[in-house]
């Protein structure tokens, strides 16, 4: 199955920037489906950036993220070349990680 | 606000309006019926909105609330980088290239194989005399095919009418009315929607959108209505989720508080036949991202 | 705006006074109540016959058939009445629109 995750970083020699899509549904289980029963909650609690085995990026997440978290920051350090790894956890044990080259 | 008032003091408030919209109207044309000019109209409603907002370049206009407000426009161009709609746009394409029970696909269906035509619909069917949309097409194909026809209003039509916008961007949008009395009425029809006050909010989709374009609804930034079309199907951020024509067209109709048509009513099509029209050459931009 | 008086003003006004000086004199039984809904209801056919029909007459019908359910004809009167001046207003709207939706046009 193709990677949940969607990840660009650039480098300008000093700073990377990272920019990730992540497709979860985010459901913050206050939600009713058509039938009016609760949608149960299901969302990304944990995401981690990694480079150079060192973690850059870590975010403990609830609810209040909505569908399809989009993420933007940047880190001193990584070259051109260099792989970041991204990973996530949710709250139903479900993960998914995928490595991207520093562009 | 409006919604905490009293319904029969918003029928009061409804009926007065109505009647100084209709007693502040232009001092009564002589209504000889005047002959449907789809060329001038097209040229009418785009120099209303250059004059309106000559710093705005002609193309821009297909970004809807973004080419209103600058701050909207770094954060969109922004967007635009990692768009949202990037799932639903995949899972268009492998939609439209899976092939039919039967073996056909949705290529069989279109000219070209359906890559590059959007800007090419609504088309007027002469056969039929009607306004076929490409959301109507696609259903149609399904239904030639033996295939259930999706919902107007849901993700699998979104994504199917994403996929083919995204092989038509940049392409001037391209409407045909051709020398049928039945295709200019469409048009006309259209344009009547357009312009009439309906809804218990007496609210036309000039009134947003060609009296207050920039100005904000809420929370919201008004779109232009030149080029509005050119952008759809759009990823909402408000629907966390890409949304159909139809979807757009039902959900502006109940927030003035009209009870929607069945989505792809003769209104409808006739509508967006008139709004892809006068937005004629300018780039497709779809799928949209909006707020 | 215009300060024009129009024939049709002062009619929608008294129109909204009748029904609320009748609403004043009902009896609330289930009878009245049915013809009051039914009036409604016919109206907003007729609005539905136009492509007009605005969510909160619908709204409207729906809490007074609610209301009628629970056994509260006093009110689902008032709220039918409420319904059918919604959807006469509606009406209205769809009628005068037919030749007033030319003044916004862009020219």
């Amino acid at each position: 199955m193709a990677s949940t995750i969607r990840v660009r970083a650039t480098s300008n020699g000093d700073i990377t920037e990272v920019q990730a899509l992540i497709q979860h549904p985010m459901d913050t289980g206050f939600v009713k489906d058509a039938k009016g029963e609760i949608i149960p909650p299901h969302f990304i609690q944990r995401l981690t950036f990694e480079h150079d085995g060192k973690p850059v990026f870590i975010a403990d997440w609830g609810t209040a993220v909505s569908k399809d978290p989009y993420v933007k920051f940047s880190f001193k350090g990584g070259k051109k070349g260099d792989e970041l790894k991204i990973g996530w956890l949710d709250n139903k044990g479900a993960t998914d990680a995928t490595s991207a080259k520093i562009q | 606000m409006i919604s905490t008032m009293r319904a029969r003091f918003m029928t009061c408030l409804a009926s007065a309006a109505l009647l100084l919209a209709a007693c502040c109207g232009v001092a009564p044309q002589a209504s000889a019926a005047e002959a449907p000019n789809p060329v001038a109209d097209a040229k009418a409603f785009r120099d209303y909105f250059t004059k309106k907002f000559p710093k705005v370049k002609l193309e821009d206009f297909v970004n809807g609330p973004y080419s209103m407000n600058e701050d909207m426009h770094r954060q969109w161009e922004e967007k635009e980088q990692f768009p949202p709609y990037e799932f639903a746009l995949e899972a268009g394409k492998e939609m439209f290239a899976k092939p039919f029970k039967n073996g056909k696909t949705y290529a069989d269906c279109f000219a070209n194989g359906g890559i590059g035509v959007r800007q090419n619909y609504p088309i007027f069917d002469e056969k039929e005399g009607k306004v076929i949309t490409l959301e109507l097409a696609l259903n149609r194909c399904r239904q030639a095919n033996g295939e259930a026809p999706y919902s107007y209003v849901k993700d699998e039509m979104a994504s199917l009418t994403a996929y083919m916008a995204f092989t038509s961007r940049g392409k001037p949008m391209d409407i045909n009315i051709p020398n049928d009395g039945r295709a200019l009425e469409a048009f006309e029809e259209g344009k009547r929607y357009f312009y009439t006050r309906r809804g218990q909010l007496n609210f036309s989709c000039a009134t947003c959108h060609v009296q207050s374009p920039g100005e904000r609804i809420r929370a919201e930034v008004l779109a232009p209505a030149l080029g509005i079309m050119n952008a759809m199907p759009i990823y909402r951020s408000e629907w966390s989720g890409m949304g159909t024509t139809s979807r757009r067209f039902t959900s502006c109709n109940s927030q003035i508080r009209g009870v929607p048509l069945e989505p792809q009513s003769d209104e409808y099509r006739n509508l967006e036949y008139y709004l892809s029209y006068v937005s004629n050459g300018l780039p497709i931009s779809g799928p949209g991202a909006r707020p | 705006m215009s300060g024009r008086k129009h024939p049709i003003v002062p009619l929608a006004a008294s129109m909204l006074l009748v029904a609320s000086l009748s609403c004043a004199h009902a009896d609330g039984s289930d009878a009245d109540f049915k013809a009051a809904y039914a009036a409604a209801d016919t109206a907003e056919k007729e609005a539905g016959a136009l492509r007009n029909q605005w969510t909160t007459t619908e709204s409207t019908l729906a809490a007074a058939r609610k209301a009628a359910e629970a056994g509260n004809f006093e009110q689902a009167m008032a709220l039918s009445k409420e319904a059918e001046a919604l959807a006469k207003a509606s009406i209205f709207q769809a009628t005068s629109e037919k030749d007033a939706w030319k003044a916004l046009e862009i020219r």
